[in-house]
């Protein structure tokens, strides 16, 4: 076990270091200066400016100090703020989206397994086939559109919660249920597939001919072998709240990471987005790392077989 | 001897997208107090849904048992509410399953598996059912037995769950065990070892077990009485002489023919021909006439009645109608009902 | 047991004449997989009428922009902000098509009869008075080009990836699935913002930058696939006879893979609508005057509170066609997927 986590571990540096340096490359190719959305400048102000920044200095240099500086944790200035490192800058903003993100997991999880387990139990009645609509339709439409439309009725037109902001718990509500449809959908789908495959095992028949009854059969025996590989959908659960909180954030003017970098991508500030790339390509694989290992931890077929894979 | 359980007429069907399949067909046996009955018979005969219909196991949403009574200590287990049945399937019927692999709760401690049929029917505190676990699984010869306790299911081998599977079964001395084809996935070797186990076993806590198998070698090792299933019916049913040395049905003699035996090595193995009949359709007279040589005109039209060939051997077939021609059974049969004693009887 | 009353004429218990063919007989038709798999698919209402539809949306999107009497890049200030009107429906008054708005104090206007025009905007106008109805369905058919080019992208090289690396094994395998860990290791959504920072947003860039990680699901997939497949029998006796890798690849593997490419492409047609209009949400898609479904929502978004209907018409039919495909491509999975082949 503990080699196929320094494996992965391992992994998981070589990847990052490909998407820092993919990353550098990438915003060096980008045509104009981070200043272009800034008032009109002279080409003196703007020499001085590139020299500040050491944006004049040759890639492989400007490369090598920025791999460097990342190294030691440092993720550059914005350019967009001067002089406020970047890292300050995402500090300030990732309590927001990481509480968001934390909500609408929670809620999305619990939702949907609760759904897909009553789809499963309730199979071919109308419970199943609602829930399955529900997850359809979580899945089919975007977070955006789902976002503006909760924003529109039930914010403007209903007035039950507030339209955007960050100011308290009440805040947190819409843009928690926005985000958290595309989980719910997931959930809830796979959870009735897992379930619906574990009901018709050969151990729950055995459970059956035990004399089990209707909930120790559910919950005893099927809920904990149809969980199990639910946590297997959770590392892409959290990419797809990583996706969803860019657009979310940005419609209920949520101040995290998201709208941050929407933001940046509006007026190239590099660092920023550099910076915020990195964090959620570290955050998605960090996901996945440790959503493999809970697996390994929870199911005792892989916990006692070493942790083959 | 008197009769533990007994079946009455079972009509079972099944509703597919296809129409309605009428797997069981008007089933009547009964099972006495202390003996192994076996039911032999092809895939697709009824033999698993019958035993499955007992313990009222069948899937409810395609499935009906539309006419019939199974009886079990007076009671008729197809008007039983689920509640009712619950106290009865593990304590006074239990069942073993085909594919151990397959049949243990993977992520459940072998222990917890055998200790939970104990708590739920006999009231016992934990550590006792802990104990008696244990004993089981001594019972059944598993070794180290309170280290075994602890470990799941993938850490047995395919007898060895067999095993448990088997003391799950006993753990509350059950009256009546269902063994559904409990050797078929298994090695020839362990199936040897389990059989003996299950013969060891009836013998010290006194159960009744009807066995299913579509292996005779299995049959003839095992039970006291046989009963062969053909197209949702029992066809034949007496004891293991009986069936093994005066076979009456057609499907029987095919059956025993195509057993491969010792001395019949160098001839050609026997094989029945076509296929099981079409249970969405099922046919009018005898289901398995269209591949019986022996048929004759009426086999057609209706269906055989159950004659009686002794106290304890009835089989369905117009063959033992009082009219109908004497017919020559095949070689295989015939060199067995020499062997027979009461050979002259018919 | 043997009691029966009427009396049984002798001349029954002569031998039967049986058939020995009937007893053969089999009672079902053979069908191939497709026919198999269409029968499947076709007890699958969901996705019939899914199919339907989405034939309507196709339909709409190529002959739509023509079918109004106005351009989808015509600007008319005069006509900015009208809500939607359709005559035949305008004096239904549950339908939304009487070119009336309401205002914010609970007002009711129509500022066809304000303005004195004439014309009939079927799903209104936006701010720059261009015609929603004609610039819906462009949109729609820029969205779905975007799909269908990015889904066939993806195809091909995740077919020729996965099928190369599967079939040959061994170190070419080796090589290319630490490709493949790799890039499955990057988030997409970093991947597409970032090309498209670079490339500058186009119908073109959208699509590579949607086709540059795509493909990976699919070369896995087929991987997967051809690794059983290509141990199986007939693949393995038809080696023994000598066939040659472009026969056994073209002959026994991509027919039987068939399956799994369509229900993994039908998967990836939605997925890439959905980024398209994710990348315009954020402001990275398509500039003006072209739009797509996501720049309509996008400018319907800032007007929201003021004109509804600007976002909910694009809204509700990018939601329609999600809605579709995914159950499309559910349907074809329960009838294609072998695995769960009864």
């Amino acid at each position: 076990m503990i080699k196929y986590i320094g494996q992965r571990v391992i992994y998981m540096i070589i990847t990052l270091f490909l998407i820092a340096s993919m990353t550098f490359f990438l915003m060096k190719l980008v045509p104009g200066t981070p200043f272009k959305n800034q008032a009109k400048m002279s080409d003196e102000q703007l020499e001085m400016m590139l020299e500040y920044y050491k944006l004049d200095e040759p890639v492989p240099v400007q490369y090598v100090a920025y791999m460097t500086n990342l190294v030691k944790g440092d993720l550059g200035t914005s350019y967009q703020f001067a002089n406020t490192p970047v890292s300050e800058l995402l500090g300030a903003r990732i309590g927001a989206s990481a509480l968001l993100g934390f909500q609408a997991l929670l809620v999305g999880t619990i939702v949907g397994i609760i759904l897909g387990v009553l789809g499963a139990l309730r199979q071919n009645t109308w419970v199943d086939y609602g829930t399955t609509f529900i997850a359809v339709i979580g899945k089919s439409i975007p977070s955006f559109v789902f976002a503006g439309l909760l924003q529109y009725y039930i914010g403007v037109k209903l007035g039950w919660f507030p339209v955007a902001f960050w100011k308290g718990p009440e805040y947190t509500v819409m843009p928690t249920i926005a985000l958290s449809m595309f989980p719910i959908a997931i959930a809830a789908r796979f959870m009735r597939t897992e379930m619906v495959e574990v009901l018709g095992s050969d151990y729950i028949t055995l459970a059956r001919a035990k004399g089990a009854n209707y909930f120790e059969i559910a919950f005893k025996h099927a809920l904990r072998n149809a969980l199990i590989p639910v946590i297997t959908v959770l590392g892409p659960l959290a990419v797809s709240l990583m996706t969803g909180s860019l657009v979310i954030e940005k419609i209920f003017s949520v101040p995290g990471l998201g709208e941050q970098f929407v933001k940046s991508v509006q007026v190239n500030d590099y660092s920023v987005i550099m910076a915020t790339t990195l964090l959620f390509a570290f955050l998605f694989i960090v996901v996945i790392l440790v959503v493999d290992i809970l697996y390994g931890l929870i199911d005792p077929r892989i916990r006692l077989a070493g942790g083959k894979k | 001897m008197s009769k533990i359980l007994e079946v009455n007429n079972l009509n079972i069907s099944f509703h597919t997208f296809a129409g309605e399949v009428k797997a069981i067909r008007g089933a009547n046996f009964h099972l006495n107090k202390g003996e192994t009955l076996a039911i032999v018979g092809e895939s697709g005969s009824g033999k698993s849904v019958t035993t499955k219909a007992i313990m009222r196991l069948l899937p409810e949403s395609n499935s009906e048992i539309k006419e019939g009574e199974i009886l079990f200590d007076g009671r008729d287990l197809t008007k039983l509410s689920d509640k009712q049945m619950q106290s009865i399937r593990g304590k006074e019927i239990s069942m073993i399953f085909q594919d151990p692999m397959t049949s243990l709760n993977p992520t459940m401690t072998v222990g917890k598996q055998i200790m939970e049929p104990i708590i739920k029917h006999q009231n016992m505190s934990k550590s006792a059912a802990k104990q008696r676990a244990i004993e089981l699984l001594k019972l059944v010869g598993i070794p180290m037995a309170e280290e075994r306790f602890k470990q799941y299911p993938h850490q047995f081998s395919g007898g060895m769950r067999q095993r448990v599977v088997i003391a799950i079964a006993l753990a509350c001395n059950p009256k009546v065990l269902i063994a559904d084809e409990p050797t078929t996935a298994l090695d020839v070797t362990i199936q040897a070892q389990i059989l003996e186990l299950m013969k060891d076993l009836q013998k010290k806590i006194d159960t009744s077990i009807i066995f299913i198998t579509h292996d005779l070698g299995v049959v003839a090792n095992v039970a006291d009485r046989v009963a062969v299933m053909y197209g949702g019916k029992i066809i034949e049913i007496g004891t293991v002489d009986e069936i093994f040395y005066n076979p009456q049905h057609p499907y029987t003699w095919g059956l025993i023919s195509s057993m491969p035996d010792l001395d019949t090595a160098e001839d050609e193995l026997y094989a029945i021909p076509g296929s099981p009949p079409d249970l969405l359709n099922p046919p009018m007279g005898d289901a398995f006439a269209p591949r019986n040589q022996y048929a004759m005109k009426i086999d057609l039209e209706k269906e055989p009645p159950m004659f009686k060939v002794s106290d304890t051997h009835y089989a369905a077939t117009w063959l033992l109608h009082p009219d109908a021609p004497k017919v020559e059974p095949p070689a295989a049969v015939m060199k067995r009902k020499e062997m027979y004693p009461g050979y002259n009887n018919k | 047991m043997a009691q029966f009353d009427e009396k049984i004429s002798k001349d029954q218990f002569e031998p039967a004449i049986i058939d020995a063919s009937t007893s053969e007989r089999i009672s079902k038709p053979s069908l191939n997989y497709w026919q198999d798999a269409w029968l499947r698919v076709r007890k699958n209402k969901g996705a019939i009428v899914s199919l339907v539809v989405i034939g309507i949306l196709i339909i709409m999107a190529l002959i739509g922009p023509s079918l109004s009497k106005f351009e989808f890049d015509k600007q008319n200030t005069k006509h900015a902000n009208l809500p939607p009107r359709i005559a035949a429906l305008e004096n239904i008054s549950w339908l939304p098509f009487d070119g009336t708005r309401t205002l914010k104090n609970g007002n009711v206007v129509n500022p066809y009869e304000q303005k004195q025009i004439e014309e009939y905007y079927w799903f209104g106008t936006d701010a720059l008075g261009r015609d929603q109805f004609s610039r819906v369905w462009k949109g729609m058919q820029i969205s779905l080009y975007i799909a269908f080019l990015a889904a066939f992208i993806d195809m091909v090289i995740g077919v020729a990836f996965g099928a190369i690396s599967g079939y040959f094994g061994g170190r070419i395998d080796n090589i290319m699935q630490r490709i493949i860990e790799v890039l499955s290791g990057i988030p997409n959504l970093v991947i597409v913002i970032l090309m498209i920072i670079v490339l500058k947003p186009g119908i073109i860039s959208i699509t590579v930058a949607l086709t540059i990680t795509g493909w990976v699901s699919m070369a896995r997939v087929v991987r997967a696939q051809v690794l059983k497949l290509k141990n199986q029998e007939f693949v393995l006796a038809s080696r023994t006879l000598g066939a040659s890798h472009a026969k056994i690849i073209f002959k026994h593997l991509i027919p039987n893979l068939a399956g799994v490419i369509i229900i993994n492409t039908m998967f990836t047609i939605p997925n890439a609508i959905f980024f398209e209009a994710f990348l315009s949400f954020i402001g990275l898609g398509l500039q003006e005057p072209l739009a797509s479904l996501g720049t309509l929502i996008d400018e319907g978004f800032k007007s929201m509170i003021a004109f509804p209907y600007q976002m909910l018409v694009p809204a509700i039919i990018i939601s329609v066609i999600m809605i579709a495909f995914n159950m499309i491509a559910d349907g074809l999975r329960d009838a294609l997927d072998p695995k769960m082949r009864d």
